[in-house]
């Protein structure tokens, strides 16, 4: 069983972003780049299937820039067979991106595709239900656990009102949650190894595909800011506070 | 303009993220269309048709529906989107595990977790965890979105009934299976529309320990929230997580217990009216957006704040 997992480059999940003065975006100009965290989890799943001898070959994909293919190799690093970077300059949306990622579930027919449940960035949460929906397959959004059985995939999904269990026909699409496993670090000889592993490169204006934004980005701004609190040096002023001033207690 | 909002209930109620979600709508047009699909979901529709600005149900009662699929739901809204200008949905687990796959099938884009309706296609929406605000303008001849529920008010009931119409459905779905859920009951209320939080972080050091919240929310008649390393530790459930990738609130009062502060936290807690924070590492980022903050260690001063509990009357 071939698996697929896609792969975003974001801006490291440490950081505290900074939104550029003119209102046209976010500062990412020397600032550390990384795996979505989610994507990360949803790799590890991929490589655990391979390791238990469930999944046969295990393939990470990227849409982006040239830049992408960093991220692919450290996914390489953590035990991915090769890579495939969707290679595009413009800005990409989730649907363009789920268009994007089904030309290559058509031409690799993977049994499964995990992706992260959300990209930090964009806080989207919407590719793989709209690659779901492109393919006509199952989806198991926000993943923390699977189990494959034979021609189906049970999984466990982190909903508002606590764990959901449902069965998947395979093959089908999984987004992973944080409790589906805690990813591991490359080892130094993985890093190495990683290097000689295939990365194709796919120019997306070849796949002729729409990748247009459909939505119009107008303005990027900073949050209102909250006001500077105060210290409050004991729980009876503190609850003085609450209760007289405030009147939320 | 004309607005179809899918509900998301229990069979017996509708969430109140779905009211908030109807308000959105009614900001849009007048005429706003609410599909409930459900199983035995009749009282459902009809507290429904009382609620302001509702101008009509439309309701398919079916087996399938009774925990809904992605794939049934999306493949039942399909059947009337071409009615509508807009298509909403609350930005919960449901709304968003819908949404996006509805959104594909009629090609066009989707917008998560909308907090301002500026016009009819414009709107804006929290990105990078809140840290910065996008305002974006769509050209989709349908806009099909999430609303996020603390942005906008609950929509209040009105006194004529709007008519309930039947929307027959034959699910084809073969691809997918709903096996059981497992939900915390609990006397609480809901994170998302309580006034009152109380939250714990790793600070709480387990799960035994962690019941000292769970008591001191059931005095305030408060909703409990953790952080994420609290749920990774096992000390709480999955639904009581707060934050970027858990529930976002906006309680009058947020108290924060042994949580450091993370971005990831803080998305979630931002719109909190007052934000308390006790902890007892006088950097921890969590104090930049408390009102009120207080460094000092909660085991050594919990019998303090319980006798202020009881002093208060609660
Ligand atoms: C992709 C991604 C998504 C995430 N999403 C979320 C999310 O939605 N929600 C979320 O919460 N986190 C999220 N996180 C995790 C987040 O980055 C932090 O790791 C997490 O919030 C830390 O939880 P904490 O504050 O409880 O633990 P810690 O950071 O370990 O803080 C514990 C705090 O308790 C204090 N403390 C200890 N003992 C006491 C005591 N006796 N009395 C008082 N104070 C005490 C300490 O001083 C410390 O500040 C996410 C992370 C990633 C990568
Ligand atoms: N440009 C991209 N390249 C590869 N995968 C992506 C890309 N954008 C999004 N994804 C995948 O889709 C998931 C959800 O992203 P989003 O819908 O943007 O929140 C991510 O966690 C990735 O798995």
């Amino acid at each position: 069983m071939k698996v697929l997992v896609a792969i975003k480059r974001v801006i490291d999940y440490h950081t505290k972003i900074r939104v550029k003065a003119d209102g046209s975006g976010v500062e990412t100009r020397n600032v550390k780049m990384a795996m979505n965290p989610f994507d990360e989890i949803a790799l590890e799943a991929a490589i655990r299937l391979k390791e238990a001898g469930q999944a046969s070959e295990v393939i990470v994909v990227s849409c982006g820039t040239s830049e992408c293919q960093e991220t692919l190799r450290a996914g390489l690093a953590m035990g991915a067979d090769r890579a495939i970077l969707i290679e595009t300059s413009e800005e990409l949306q989730p649907l363009a991106v789920a268009k994007l990622l089904n030309a290559v579930v058509n031409k690799e027919s993977p049994q499964l595709v995990f992706l992260g449940k959300q990209a930090i960035d964009d806080d989207a949460n919407q590719t793989g239900q709209m690659l779901a929906g492109l393919l006509n397959w199952a989806q198991g959004t926000f993943a923390s656990n699977i189990i494959i059985n034979n021609d189906k995939i049970e999984v466990e999904r982190e909903v508002d009102g606590g764990l959901e269990k449902v069965s998947l026909k395979l093959p089908a699409i999984v987004t992973a949650d944080l409790r589906l496993n805690e990813p591991r670090f490359p080892s130094l000889p993985n890093i190495m190894k990683a290097k000689q592993k295939p990365l194709e490169v796919i120019s997306a204006s070849s796949l002729n595909i729409d990748i247009k934004p459909r939505l119009t980005v107008l303005k990027i701004e900073s949050p209102p800011i909250r006001k500077q609190g105060v210290k409050v040096n004991t729980i009876n002023e503190l609850f003085n506070k609450l209760h007289v001033t405030e009147k939320v207690l | 303009m004309s607005v179809l909002v899918i509900a998301e209930h229990d069979n017996q109620k509708l969430s109140t993220s779905t009211l908030s979600t109807i308000t959105a709508a009614t900001i849009l047009a007048s005429d706003v269309t609410l599909l409930i699909a459900g199983y035995d979901c009749s009282s459902v529709c009809e507290s429904a048709s009382r609620i302001a600005g509702v101008k009509k149900i439309i309701t398919s009662d079916i087996g399938c529906f009774k925990v809904p699929l992605a794939e049934d739901l999306v493949a039942l809204t399909q059947l009337i989107a071409n009615d509508y200008t807009h298509i909403l949905a609350p930005a919960s687990t449901f709304g968003k595990n819908v949404i996006p796959r509805l959104a594909a099938l009629l090609d066009v884009a989707a917008i998560t977790d909308v907090i301002l309706i500026e016009n009819d296609n414009t709107f804006k929406r929290p990105i990078y965890a809140g840290n910065a605000i996008a305002t974006v303008q769509s050209q989709d001849r349908v806009k099909v979105m999430t609303i996020r529920p603390t942005a906008f008010e609950s929509a209040p009931t009105q006194d004529s009934p709007a008519p309930i119409q039947t929307l027959g459905y034959t699910s084809q779905n073969t691809l997918s299976e709903f096996i059981a859920i497992e939900t915390h009951q609990s006397e609480r209320p809901e994170l998302t529309s309580a006034k009152i939080i109380i939250s714990g972080g790793r600070g709480l050091q387990n799960a035994e320990q962690f019941k000292i919240i769970e008591r001191l929310a059931d005095r305030l008649h408060a909703a409990v929230g953790a952080s994420r390393a609290a749920v990774d530790a096992g000390f709480v459930p999955n639904d009581y997580q707060v934050g970027q990738t858990g529930k976002v609130v906006a309680p009058d009062l947020y108290i924060a217990i042994g949580i450091s502060g993370a971005i990831q936290h803080l998305a979630g807690i931002k719109d909190s009216k007052i934000i308390v924070a006790i902890n007892k590492d006088p950097d921890a980022p969590i104090f930049e957006v408390a009102d009120y903050g207080l460094v000092a260690d909660f085991f050594a001063i919990l019998p303090e704040f319980e006798n202020v509990l009881t002093q208060l009357g609660y």
